[in-house]
């Protein structure tokens, strides 16, 4: 594999409201339904805190209280939210820089195109975390594992088969 | 259906070149990818758009340029529809096998 860029870009078209993907990404109740689930804690204003709480499982096996941290950067609801976001569960990935993270949502004709624009400049390890290269049931689904399941979630209610 | 595009996307050789060299290095320019391609740069642009229309790659401005991006996602979901639930199980078998020939031979 080569050097993960700096700059990654992911999108998905999600048949589903903007509101209702808005949702999704920054309320708990349903953020600990997909990807690797977890509750999340936004205060959606410009600098505004952001947390992503590790799921029972995930502290069961020894991960701190919150895995994600983060500040709001802007929040545009239902179209744009960009933050930082630094993780807090593996020592490697931590003790490099924070990362900025843009979700994109645009609604055209009943569906909605989500990119996400993960910036991981001078972070290595994140880039190549959130890439999705590895094994999902490992942890290594990164953004296009979560953006699949988050599809499937909205879309039939239910998680990708097997996840 | 979502997955005959990304399949007819993938079927040609230059198409899966370009997002070769974006796999490479990723958030080139169309003026970049052509010196690596050896077509006239309208070429190239009529293949971009094929790849970008069936999102396996996405453009972002960035000022005055236009940068390519390669987007994972639609690949990771033919991985999960097809490759996952047909082969890995037969693919590791036949990794076996061959590591167990290769051993004897």
């Amino acid at each position: 594999m080569s050097d993960t860029k700096a700059v990654q870009v992911f999108r998905i078209v999600i048949k589903a409201s903007a509101q209702a993907i808005w949702e999704a990404i920054t309320k708990p109740e349903w953020t600990e339904r997909y990807g690797y689930g977890g509750r999340v804690a936004y205060d959606l204003v410009s600098d505004g805190r952001f947390s992503h709480g590790a799921s029972p499982e995930m502290k069961s096996f020894g991960l701190p209280d919150e895995i994600i941290v983060g500040k709001v950067i802007e929040s545009d609801p239902p179209r744009k939210l960009v933050q930082t976001w630094h993780p807090l569960f593996d020592p490697a990935t931590t003790a490099e820089p924070h990362t900025r993270l843009t979700y994109e949502i645009t609604e055209h004709d009943g569906v909605c195109t989500v990119t996400i624009t993960h910036d991981a400049t001078n972070a290595p390890k994140v880039a190549t975390m959130v890439s999705g290269g590895g094994d999902p049931q490992q942890g290594g689904g990164g953004w296009p594992w979560i953006l699949s399941d988050l599809k499937s979630l909205l879309e039939t209610g239910k998680r990708m088969a097997g996840s | 259906m979502e997955d005959d595009r990304v399949f007819k996307a993938l079927a040609d050789p230059t198409r899966r070149m370009l997002l070769d060299l974006l796999f490479q290095r990723d958030g080139q320019t169309l003026k970049e990818l052509q010196v690596e391609i050896d077509m006239t740069r309208f070429g190239v642009m009529k293949h971009l758009r094929i790849l970008e229309n069936v999102g396996l790659v996405v453009s972002k401005r960035s000022g005055r340029e236009k940068l390519h991006f390669l987007n994972p996602v639609p690949i990771r979901a033919i991985h999960d529809r097809w490759i996952d639930k047909y082969s890995e199980h037969r693919l590791s078998a036949l990794g076996a096998l061959k590591r167990e020939l290769e051993r004897k031979g």
